[in-house]
């Protein structure tokens, strides 16, 4: 490709030096050039949510911005939640324990979203995080234990039981 | 929603052995698989832009790989057929061919080496069409001199390629002796089942041994090694294909797409590995589509609200090819044959039709056409209830279905069910009064708000005797008989030398857990836990020949046949054991991967059972097989799960907008394999149930050009829309389903949207409207309230 461009990116601790297309996604260049294949894409038009990641830990549609707009940035993605192969995320253990993803195309999207606004908002309540859900489209679950999962989460991370 | 654990593995609520690898970002979907093959080409299909017309020309310039139909010469177009004398027949070319009939039917594919280039490429491709006259709603096709979608021989009226019909014998009589009639129309908008993954395919080709790989985001992949194979003239064991994980079916992903063969083809004559990764938009024009249909409905009633007979004139809008396998008859054969559903009706007289219209092909979409038959039957029990001045779970609990086994007027026996349990425990915990009382208070406050009631019956885990029965039968003759009729389901279970276990099934799940349940059913048998169990689905290489996982089907049929296979093995340990320990096989009993006799404190344990089998065959005590193996089949003929839904909505009169406020499920799906699952199959049904309500709808305009191409247009609720859904379990079983459990995936969608449909009625009743077509739409709310009209379908399946 002769008119890609040399890019440095952070992702989930780890430098990339890549080199792009201009017109790349971050989504692509994230599954494609990074080998992060867990930031899914549902759209591509920046709707469903499922390639949500974080960028300099603001949630970002990975499929509507450029892999050079994110130039020297920190991306998470959901392989960045869990602190090692041992432990998960308080967000994934709780939507693994309140059966709150069927096909999980879309729940590496709503991992990251959660976990990105309760670490923000630690104290949110249910009328808030509702809110936040309402970003992203799941198309098995109904939601409903997306939000109970949503809402373990937030318990955990607060350190309530 | 779970009480105590109860002893066994089956019956809790396990949490998914699938999901620790998922929720960290380690599934593996076919898009993963392209995105890591960074050696493989790129696929874009050309489509049609025009509904009909004659296919001059597909042409691009130098350097642009293109392939037409021309190029797959030899191939072999799909043919989905029913051997019934109103079946029309036709072949779905895998690229269009002499004439195009829907906007979005693939005329070409380009092939690049990335997606960017594939992408540039589509845009040089050069698409010649002459337009003609395009059929675009079933009205049309029907009318005098309608341009016909296939220039084929009609033996009935012309565009009709399924005509069904039932009239009993009592039916006229029944229907003369009613005091009253009721007739009203319902109809169901198009919709898309639109899992969150688009399809995708990635086809491999390997020199040395001939074969090619297909990785497919679908859930029937031996059909799709079938339809395939035979497309492209391919011995079934040169194509391996691979569902790795799905993401998301509904339905949607039981058809074989003429894309995916095209894909195969190409990556054979390229010599290549190719990926295609469809657009969203894509999906919405050309990935199949479901539900338009239109039903008249005549009730014959006695004044105290007996229903004596039911007429039906039931019209399907099937599009303009016959999917794979199933066929279009699989709309207006279901309509026609359940559409009595949970109601006892002796006398019954209908036709039900599939019509050929120039859009996109319709296919299952879960609850197929159960969701619009249920709006049928339940508009109708509440206009016969205000008609006749009868309270509506009076009218309904009257003509319930309470004696088993019932055969309905269509010749299904429906084994023993809870109808009426399930009616009372919706309205109980509905409190109809207390709502009353409510709704009265919020109508003195300018506020709106309505209950609404559905009843149902899903027809479940049916295997090769139901799917027989759409057909008449055949004779085998020397050449391959074109019919396929899916049923049954193998499970091969195998313990290896280390004692672990391998279930090998047919079945191919996409989301819902059959991973675990599968092992929790099958470790129960054999003293083990869930996490002993390995279950291999969705590789023809790996596992049995089945039909994969749809009409509710996978926990009572591939459950049933993994059962059965974890019994045999259990008996087989058991012998094993037996010859060691002394005793009788029946005195030996598996628990915690040892087989202990009875009384005893130790025994043997199964990894030595197992060990000894495979390594020291010459002192195999029963002189069977080296190996631990059972392979368990089941066909059952098939059950019905039931279910009350009750909804609650506010409906503002200024805006036309519905909240759904409260759900209501009181659910009949016998035992439960894993109660967390089971309610995520109803909560998620409920929201597609929701969407079929209030909100989605795929529009054409009047030159049959799809509008609703983006989810921008296309509205699937998310949180914001969904109530939380409150459910009580009833336990009935069947016998004709070993494991207790009955299909559990369809309900939420079927009861929901009647449910919403009289709650919406229900709130504007003081205005004098109902809603009679879906989605019920803020415009078509807010209209019905300022005009006084009912919402009715007018559009004649066009834009409004």
């Amino acid at each position: 490709m002769s008119s890609a461009i040399p890019l440095r990116l952070y992702v989930n601790g780890d430098r990339y030096e890549i080199a792009v297309e201009p017109r790349r996604t971050l989504a692509d260049a994230l599954r494609e050039d990074c080998g992060l294949t867990g930031t899914h894409l549902g759209c591509e038009h920046g709707v469903c949510g499922a390639c949500t990641v974080l960028v300099d830990g603001q949630p970002v549609r990975s499929c509507l911005m450029f892999a050079v707009q994110a130039e020297d940035t920190s991306v998470r993605t959901v392989e960045g939640l869990a602190p090692d192969e041992e432990r998960l995320h308080p967000v994934q253990q709780a939507f693994w324990e309140n059966h709150g993803l069927q096909c999980g195309f879309c729940t590496p999207g709503f991992l990251v979203l959660i976990a990105g606004y309760l670490e923000e908002h630690p104290d949110a309540e249910e009328a808030e995080l509702r809110e936040v859900l309402s970003s992203n489209l799941c198309r098995c679950t109904g939601y409903q234990n997306i939000l109970t999962s949503t809402m373990c989460a937030a318990r955990a991370m607060r350190g309530e039981p | 929603m779970t009480g105590a654990e109860p002893p066994t593995w089956t019956g809790r609520a396990l949490p998914r052995l699938e999901d620790p690898a998922i929720v960290r970002g380690w599934g593996r979907y076919v898009g993963d698989i392209a995105a890591r093959d960074q050696s493989c080409l790129h696929a874009r299909f050309v489509r049609s832009a025009v509904a009909a017309g004659r296919l001059i020309s597909v042409t691009a310039p130098p350097g642009v790989t293109l392939f037409t139909a021309a190029d797959l010469a030899e191939v072999k177009p799909i043919r989905a057929v029913l051997n019934r004398p109103d079946f029309v027949a036709v072949d779905t070319p895998i690229l269009a061919t002499g004439m195009v009939r829907f906007v979005g039917e693939p005329v070409g594919l380009v092939i690049a080496a990335s997606e960017a280039e594939a992408e540039d490429a589509l845009e040089l491709v050069d698409v010649e069409i002459e337009p003609l006259p395009a059929v675009v709603s079933a009205e049309q096709a029907l009318a005098p001199g309608a341009p016909l979608v296939h220039a084929v021989d009609y033996p009935g009226d012309p565009n009709t390629v399924v005509d069904g019909r039932i009239h009993t014998e009592g039916f006229d009589a029944a229907f003369a002796r009613a005091d009253r009639i009721v007739e009203i129309q319902v109809s169901s908008a198009r919709q898309s089942a639109m899992p969150l993954e688009a399809r995708a395919a990635h086809a491999a080709y390997d020199r040395a041994s001939g074969r090619s790989t297909l990785h497919v985001t679908t859930q029937m992949p031996h059909l799709i090694r079938t339809g395939i194979a035979h497309s492209l003239g391919l011995r079934e064991d040169d194509l391996r294909v691979v569902a790795p994980d799905v993401g998301g079916g509904f339905g949607a992903k039981m058809a074989l797409a003429r894309e995916d063969v095209a894909l195969v083809w190409a990556s054979r004559r390229l010599r290549r590995a190719i990926a295609w990764l469809e657009t969203r938009e894509e999906n919405f024009l050309a990935a199949w589509h479901s539900r338009e249909q239109v039903y008249d409905i005549t009730g014959a009633f006695t004044a105290d609200g007996e229903l004596l007979a039911l007429r039906g004139d039931l019209v399907c809008d099937v599009g303009a090819y016959s999917c794979y396998p199933v066929t279009w008859g699989v709309e207006p054969l279901m309509a026609m044959a359940e559409l009595p559903g949970a109601y006892r009706v002796r006398e019954y007289s209908v036709r039900s039709r599939a019509i050929v219209t120039n859009k996109c092909p319709i296919a299952p979409y879960r609850g197929v056409s159960r969701p619009v038959q249920v709006l049928a039957m339940e508009r109708l029990f509440d206009v016969a209830a205000a008609e006749l001045g009868l309270d509506r779970v009076a009218i309904r609990a009257r003509n319930l279905i309470t004696q088993f086994p019932h055969r309905s007027p269509s010749g299904l026996v429906l084994d023993e069910a809870s109808h009426l349990e399930t009616l009372r425990a919706a309205t109980e915990r509905a409190d109809l009064a207390d709502f009353r009382d409510r709704q009265e208070r919020a109508r003195a406050q300018g506020r709106y708000l309505g209950l609404g009631i559905a009843c149902f019956a899903e027809r479940t885990g049916y295997g090769t005797p139901a799917f027989a029965a759409r057909s008449r039968p055949i004779q085998l003759g020397r050449e391959p008989a074109p019919l396929i009729t899916p049923g049954y389901e193998r499970a091969v279970l195998t313990m290896d030398p280390s004692g672990a276990l391998t279930l090998r099934i047919g079945a191919s799940p996409h989301g819902q857990g059959l991973r675990t349940t599968l092992a929790q059913l099958v470790c129960d048998e054999l003293g083990l836990e869930p996490g002993a169990v390995r279950v291999i689905a969705s590789d023809t290489d790996a596992t049995p020949y089945g039909w994969g996982s749809f009409a509710s089907r996978a926990m009572v049929i591939a459950g049933g046949a993994s059962l059965l296979a974890a019994r045999e093995l259990a008996a087989r340990l058991r012998v094993l054991a037996a010859a060691r320990l002394g005793g009788l096989p029946d005195d030996i009993e598996l628990a915690g991967g040892q087989a202990v006799r009875a009384g005893e404190e130790t025994g043997v344990s199964l990894a030595t059972l197992a060990r000894d089998t495979y390594l020291n065959a010459h002192l195999i005590p029963d002189k069977g097989e080296p190996a631990l193996e059972a392979v368990g089949r089941y066909d059952p003929s098939g059950t019905f799960a039931n279910a009350c839904h009750v909804a609650e909505v506010e409906v503002d009169p200024l805006t036309g907008q519905v909240s759904v406020t409260r759900f209501l499920v009181a659910e009949d799906a016998g035992r439960l394999i894993n109660p967390a699952i089971v309610d995520g199959q109803i909560h998620g049904g409920v929201a597609q149930g929701v969407a079929n309500a209030l909100y989605e709808e795929l529009i054409y305009d009047e030159r049959g050009v799809l509008v609703t191409t983006s989810l921008m247009d296309y509205l699937p609720p998310t949180i914001a829309e969904m109530p939380g859904i409150d459910i009580v379990h009833l336990d009935t079983r069947s016998a004709e389903s070993i494991t207790g459990a009955k299909g559990v995936g369809e309900g939420g969608t079927i009861g929901a949207p009647a449910a919403i449909a009289n709650a919406v009625s229900d709130a504007l009743a003081p205005f004098g409207v109902g809603v009679f077509h879906l989605p019920a739409t803020p415009h078509r709310v807010r209209t019905a309230v300022r005009t006084g009209a009912d919402i009715r379908r007018t559009e004649k399946g066009t834009a409004s």
